[in-house]
């Protein structure tokens, strides 16, 4: 499984906070957060959680919306993608999934700075 | 393998195939076609069991329609998804793969459901894309050039309103269409070619989807906004827990004070019926049978119906609206910290009304293991079978009062039994996942639907559907059971100049006295452990056989009086706790253990849930027992 240490959590969080386009797995974002799907990949290489989330709509370039946190551990969430279509899943799979900022189409080509991130 | 294929069999009758992702409309649209009816729900997998339907198609061609379980794509992840799979190809035994595949969609959620129907071409079978809620989605300024979108996919297109019988023509046209082409598809390449798509192929199907919408749709529509409105609420960190929770506890206190006055119409009923034929029969074994042993045993469980049908209510709306795959979001961190899927709640909240629709239920949860526990579980959860000798017992032994503020104190009580049972359920998932279960936590990847008002129709149907199971258990098995029970408790009959009741001297009276040892220790009493036996059955015989023996030992007053008031004087509080204790675990029901045989296909899981509900039941009860009687309850 894939965690993020404590510092790199705030280091996506203040990015995204001002702006820098970082980008962040998708179990990290916030209620509300709004972002584009970057890459579908579990950190172990487990292909069954990737066609999994491939097959509920987590697809490269998919528009996704944080809903709601469940009370406990704030684990599940609860995902809009493409405002057409809410998916639940556990953080631990939600790792699998790497967001970025939401741009225009006419921005799609600026290139996005991505962060390596950590797999244990 | 062979390319030649075989001859239609003219007198065969052609096979239709509804296949779609889960909350689609599928259901509805098959009622509408079919006029057969059965039970739709919202919650992805409902549709658990092979359902068909015969329909005459405009031409005059009478076919088969089959509805297919939900699926996101044909790469099975749950039981009932692999049935999906092996009917469309081919591979379920004695079935011929179907004719024609009728693909329903969504209309508001294409981009997502399309991904199945690209699936599904690659099979080459006769293939019409039904594109339902259409109604839903124009509402919403969704605009889709059919023609264009038929013309991208290479395949027929209608729109269905499954709901209101919009469309139902066209498709019928389509299938006949396709039926006189007959196109010999090559079956067996056809179905051989079939492999598990890989991630990059999944994606390449979004790639296509999005390419045939985006010649296809003219106008997108607004996203829909109330559900997200209604989510922020009921899935609110704070307000969702107590809003479940409040929803579970008015759940119980309506099935006990709703159902008082025809309860009490009823019981009514039967009391004057047992005096109508008390004053007018003259004494014989045979109005014996009548009134000790049809009426007083079989009245007893009747009575039960109003209560059940109540429960059954709840669950059929929450299912129909949506709003049970909420209760699973919600529960699921809880669930999962024992080793259970989110998804199993749903599985078993069913069992509260019954523990073989939950097993059964169980299906549509992907890991074999997950499963598994959710199953050897589903008993624990307080069915509507063991209500009646919860209403029983708590009636004869809970002063019906209220307390803090309008709460029935026997409500409360109530509620406590199957907080029990639910924690008792959970610690008995986290043992089995830590010792004979053990293994990896599986994914939850789950669509919250939009919600919807339940369908009056769909409801009441499942409602008319319980009662009609119920009355047919009652007229069946309760009948048989009683009759056999009343033969065991009246002969052989009384000795001349015997002194103790008749039923004493019977079989019945013998069995009881056997077990009665064995049962002493958690505070039973010989007529416990005759209503204890045939409640293998079904619980709910066991106050119908506790009616009967009551009766039968007796006195004539004792007939007419109610049973919880000759309860009350004959057992102990610690007596009457203890069987509350017990029946909390008790595997009482041999059909919950032949559906457990069914759906794990062994001997082995049964078995085991026999051994540890049985040893559960009498630990507990054997505590329960103790502890009443050391504070004061003997």
């Amino acid at each position: 499984m894939n965690r993020l240490s404590e510092q790199e959590r705030r280091v996506f969080e203040a990015g995204c906070a001002i702006g820098l386009g970082f980008t962040q797995p998708l179990s990290l974002m916030r209620c509300g957060g709004v972002g584009r799907i970057l890459a579908v990949q579990a950190s172990d290489g487990n292909q069954e959680v990737e066609r999994g989330l491939l097959e509920m709509g987590f697809v490269e370039g998919a528009r996704v919306e944080v809903l709601h946190h469940g009370f406990l551990g704030r684990d599940p969430l609860a995902v809009r993608i493409n405002q057409t279509m809410t998916v639940a899943l556990r953080r631990c799979e939600a790792n699998a999934v790497l967001v970025g900022p939401l741009r225009d189409a006419a921005l799609e080509s600026v290139p996005v700075m991505t962060l390596e991130y950590a797999s244990s | 393998m062979t390319t030649t294929t075989l001859p239609i069999d003219e007198s065969r009758l052609a096979r239709i195939a509804l296949v779609g992702p889960p909350n689609c409309g599928k259901t509805t649209l098959f009622n509408t076609l079919t006029g057969s009816r059965q039970k739709t729900g919202n919650y992805p997998g409902v549709t658990v069991e092979r359902k068909s339907g015969r329909l005459r198609t405009p031409v005059g061609h009478t076919v088969e329609l089959l509805d297919l379980p939900g699926s996101y794509s044909l790469r099975a992840r749950s039981p009932d998804e692999a049935i999906t799979r092996d009917v469309v190809l081919g591979r379920q035994a004695q079935e011929a793969s179907p004719d024609v595949v009728v693909c329903v969609t969504d209309a508001t959620n294409l981009g997502q459901h399309l991904r199945l129907l690209l699936e599904l071409r690659q099979l080459d079978r006769p293939l019409i894309l039904a594109l339902n809620m259409m109604d839903i989605a124009q509402k919403r300024g969704c605009q889709i050039s059919i023609d264009a979108l038929s013309r991208q996919l290479g395949i027929p297109v209608v729109t269905t309103v499954a709901m209101r019988k919009h469309g139902v023509q066209d498709l019928l046209n389509q299938i006949d269409r396709l039926l006189q082409q007959r196109p010999v598809a090559d079956g067996a390449t056809a179905m051989d070619a079939w492999e598990e798509p890989s991630p990059d192929a999944i994606r390449a199907y979004h790639r296509e989807v999005e390419r045939v919408l985006q010649e296809a749709v003219i106008q997108e529509g607004a996203p829909e906004r109330l559900t997200r409105q209604i989510d922020s609420v009921l899935l609110h960190p704070v307000a969702g827990p107590l809003i479940l929770l409040s929803l579970l506890f008015l759940m119980f206190q309506a099935v006990f004070s709703w159902a008082e006055a025809p309860m009490d119409a009823i019981d009514a009923v039967m009391v004057g019926l047992q005096q109508w034929l008390s004053a007018h029969m003259a004494d014989s074994l045979l109005k014996s049978l009548i009134v000790d042993g049809i009426i007083a045993g079989v009245g007893g469980v009747i009575i039960f119906l109003p209560q059940i049908l109540i429960l059954f209510l709840f669950i059929l709306l929450l299912e129909d609206s949506g709003y049970m795959t909420r209760a699973a979001f919600l529960m699921d961190r809880l669930m999962s910290g024992v080793g259970l899927n989110g998804r199993a709640f749903i599985p078993l909240l069913s069992s509260f009304a019954c523990a073989i629709p939950g097993i059964m239920a169980a299906r549509t949860i992907a890991h074999p293991l997950d499963r598994l526990t959710t199953i050897l579980i589903a008993p624990l959860m307080t069915c509507s079978a063991r209500l009646p000798v919860y209403v029983l017992v708590i009636a004869a032994f809970v002063p019906n009062t209220t307390v803090w503020g309008g709460i029935g104190l026997q409500g409360l009580v109530m509620f406590g039994l199957y907080a029990t049972g639910i924690i008792g359920a959970l610690v008995v998932a986290g043992v089995l996942r830590l010792t004979v279960l053990r293994g990896a936590r599986q994914p939850l990847l789950m669509e919250l639907p939009s919600y919807k008002w339940p369908n009056p129709a769909n409801v009441l149907l499942g409602l008319l559907e319980r009662a009609r199971i119920f009355m047919r258990r009652i007229g069946t098995i309760i009948l048989w059971v009683m009759i056999v029970l009343w033969c065991l408790a009246t002969f052989p009959s009384a000795p001349a100049g015997a002194t103790e009741p008749a039923i004493n001297y019977s079989f019945a009276g013998m069995i009881g006295h056997a077990l009665a040892p064995l049962l002493a220790p958690i505070g039973f009493n010989w007529q416990i452990a005759i209503a204890l036996v045939p409640g293998l059955a079904a619980r709910e015989v066991a106050v119908a056989a506790l009616g009967m023996v009551y009766a039968l030992s007796g006195n004539e007053e004792a007939v007419t009086e109610a049973l919880s008031v000759a309860l009350a004087q004959d057992w102990t509080l610690a007596t009457a706790l203890a069987l509350l204790a017990w029946y909390v675990f008790a595997p009482q029901c041999l059909a919950t253990l032949a559906a457990t045989r069914r759906e794990t296909n062994s001997w082995r899981w049964p078995v085991f849930m026999f051994v540890y509900l049985i040893v559960l039941a009498y630990l507990a009860a054997f505590i329960t027992y103790r502890v009443a009687l050391a504070l004061g309850g003997g």
